[in-house]
């Protein structure tokens, strides 16, 4: 995509808020400011990983009202493809990146009568920049964050103290737990529901509010899928007429990129569609990780999303 | 505002755009004028490239083209807003959008046209001049309350052309505010609310191509920092930026006073600028769209463009003739452009000389 999609900062701060969570702040290179942004936004950080190549896409959490510099939280997955352990390991202060311009795909719909937000571990980290946003126009919120324990809650604390009673935390370990249906039961007409978090939260809060008639406008979700690992496997491209040769901790957009095609994306986490490939010859398994093709265009085999499904087979030719 | 000084800088033409119709290009006009046809034929398509900077003293030189119209169609904008105030409307959750287009047009125009507009900031107390149209206005960020109106209406309010605001939520684009006082032929007050395949509705062919569902893919995933321009165009009678549904008892029936003498001097061409910017801190799309006008006699003096825009005229289907509404002029036009069609080949793009 043309113009100036992407910004070169410099990291100014690395902070270990806990064992696995490290946060991140970069300003510009340039001095100037960072473009304002909206809450739920992300941005995808360029990261040059012995050689390899990977774009990661992080949810913005600092208030988009401040324009000084832009701050992610990274959760380190130790088993997965090392674009976390590289942000974890590799990453300093004083270290030049490329990210892109924010992009929102957990927008707030201004709308909303009252925002409710409903959380999991990492996932808390959009609803943070949402609620500064809320915040400073006066609108009505609830925050639901349900985490591990105490040590792991990362934020909590500083949320508390600017939100007050607009937040509430759960432990698991702690055997606490968000009364989903009573929650969902005493909200005011024009309430919206987001939801940030593991699979099967997403999965149950949503199910349960459709099961009690919100409609499908009022609910939003959003989860952070990393591209999983896998077998190497091979591709080739009908219009390029090339074969790219995909890694196992290689996501097959990555692998299309370092072969020098301009594949489009938007999320590279199976949610946003962009980068809809029409499927020609499949002469194996499609893995499908994406929540973007419907289950029959799945398992018709005639369309694949490179940011995060596999394939295990003899031939797979893609349209590109 | 107060316009009283506002044709002291010379650059400003001090015209109007109804009764005796005085709007007129300067040379200068006519030859930075959009031409919208880089061939000799057209039909709709996803005619949609970067909107970056293009060659100095161009309508793309600047990332909004302030030209020599500008006071005279922001006087036309404020009469029709007079009229009829449903021109401008915005839903109450656009405030924001608002606030992200003022504050691009005042960068913009401050950083582009220093000798016109100044903006200088204190955090969020800002301060705005616009000499133009002699305007000195101090106010608070964000905060409506330091304003004489919305944020949205204020700003476009000093900015040439139509804009709309688009918000986008579950996977479309909802058009939520607008400030439409020089439009070709549709309603905001209509559209309003509506999204990116109900408000095309009207358009002919183009969705059976798969141009909207292409458009809207496109738009969904438009970037920050990446914009894009595309051109509309169509025929008016008379230098007429208000030509809207709801005043086409007055316009509409001027269809018929054309004549072989005096089609030269009133058929205009209409083209629109649009382009496509994604707003910051509400991730709405604004849509500006900015119209220029010219008569087929200004038109003709360059010798491509007329014959290009005979040949365009000639092979347009009868589908968009009808919806731009100049099918009943059709073969008036053609008689006048074809004395300055000689046959010889055109280049191709739209520049005038080369
Ligand atoms: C989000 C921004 C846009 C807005 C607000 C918008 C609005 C409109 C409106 C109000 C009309 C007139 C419909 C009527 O007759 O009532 C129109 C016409 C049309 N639009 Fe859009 N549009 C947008 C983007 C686009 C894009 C990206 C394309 C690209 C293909 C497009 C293609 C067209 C075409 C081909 C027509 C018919 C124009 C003619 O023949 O005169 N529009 N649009
Ligand atoms: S890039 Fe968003 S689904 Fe693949």
């Amino acid at each position: 995509m043309s113009g100036q999609t992407r910004l070169t900062v410099i990291v100014t701060e690395v902070v270990a808020v806990n064992s696995l969570i490290k946060r991140f702040r970069f300003v510009r290179e340039d001095g100037g400011l960072m473009p304002g942004f909206s809450g739920g936004a992300h941005t995808v950080v360029e990261m040059d990983d012995n050689g390899t190549r990977r774009l990661n896409a992080y949810s913005l959490m600092s208030d988009p009202a401040d324009t000084s510099g832009y701050e992610i939280s990274v959760r380190r997955d130790d088993t997965g493809r090392g674009g976390s352990l590289f942000m974890h390991n590799g990453v300093k202060p004083g270290m030049k990146m490329v990210i892109s311009q924010p992009v929102n795909l957990f927008g707030l719909d201004l709308r909303a009568k009252k925002h409710l937000m409903i959380a999991g571990g990492i996932g808390i980290t959009p609803f943070i920049a949402q609620m500064a946003q809320l915040d400073s126009l006066g609108h009505r919120f609830e925050l639901h964050y349900a985490m591990r324990d105490r040590e792991l809650g990362a934020y909590m604390k500083e949320l508390s103290a600017r939100h007050g009673e607009r937040v509430h935390a759960y432990y698991d370990l702690e055997k606490q737990a968000i009364d989903l249906a009573n929650l969902l039961k005493i909200q005011p007409l024009g309430t919206h529901l987001y939801v940030c978090g593991p699979k099967g939260m997403i999965n149950w809060v949503l199910s349960t509010a459709k099961a009690m008639g919100w409609p499908k406008g009022a609910l939003h979700s959003e989860e952070f899928l990393a591209p999983p690992v896998g077998e190497a496997f091979k591709v080739e491209l009908s219009r390029s007429k090339i074969t790219v040769e995909v890694g196992p901790t290689q996501s097959m957009l990555e692998a299309l990129e370092a072969a020098g095609v301009d594949a489009p994306y938007l999320c590279r986490g199976g949610a946003c569609g962009q980068c809809e490939c029409r499927v020609t010859a499949s002469d194996g398994e499609i893995l499908h990780y994406d929540h973007w093709l419907s289950d029959e265009q799945k398992a018709a085999k005639t369309h694949i999303m490179p940011c995060v499904s596999r394939f295990k087979g003899e031939r797979l030719v893609i349209e590109l | 505002m107060s316009l009283d000084d506002a044709f002291k800088d010379p650059f400003f033409r001090d015209e109007s755009f109804f009764g005796d119709f005085s709007y007129k290009n300067s040379p200068h006009a006519v030859n930075r004028f959009p031409f919208p046809f880089p061939e000799d034929d057209y039909m709709y398509s996803v005619n949609m490239e970067p909107h970056v900077k293009g060659r100095p003293g161009s309508i793309f030189e600047h990332y909004f083209d302030v030209d020599e119209h500008y006071v005279s169609e922001m006087r036309d904008r404020a009469r029709v807003l007079e009229q009829d105030p449903l021109r401008c409307q915005s839903l109450p959750h656009m405030t924001l959008a608002g606030w992200d287009l003022l504050e691009l047009i005042m960068e913009k125009f401050a950083e582009e046209y220093p000798q016109w507009f100044a903006l200088t900031k204190d955090s969020n107390r800002w301060h705005w001049i616009n000499r133009p149209l002699g305007i000195d206005q101090k106010f608070t960020f964000l905060d409506e309350s330091t304003l004489p109106m919305g944020p949205f209406e204020y700003i476009t309010r000093q900015a040439q052309g139509d804009f709309t605001l688009q918000d986008q939520r579950e996977d479309n684009l909802w058009i939520e505010a607008g400030m439409v006082t020089s439009q070709a032929d549709w309603s905001l007050d209509f559209d309003i609310g509506m999204n990116f395949h109900e408000w095309h509705a009207p358009v002919p062919l183009a969705h059976q191509m798969g141009i909207f569902d292409r458009a809207l893919k496109f738009l969904l995933a438009l970037q920050h920092g990446a914009p894009v321009r595309r051109f509309n165009w169509t025929m008016t009678v008379d230098p007429l930026l208000d030509t809207s549904p709801e005043n086409y008892h007055k316009w509409g029936p001027t269809k018929t006073t054309l004549t072989p003498e005096n089609i030269g001097k009133r058929q205009h061409l209409r083209v629109e600028l649009q382009t496509l910017i994604r707003l910051p801190r509400s991730n709405a799309i604004c849509f500006p769209i900015r119209c220029y006008l010219i008569s087929m006699d200004d038109l003709v003096t360059r010798p491509k463009w007329a014959r290009r825009f005979h040949r365009v005229i000639k092979t347009v289907p009868d589908e968009l003739a009808t919806y731009k509404g100049f099918i009943r002029n059709k073969p008036m036009i053609l008689d006048y452009l074809s004395k300055f069609d000689d046959g010889a080949p055109t280049s191709p793009g739209w520049w005038p000389e080369d």
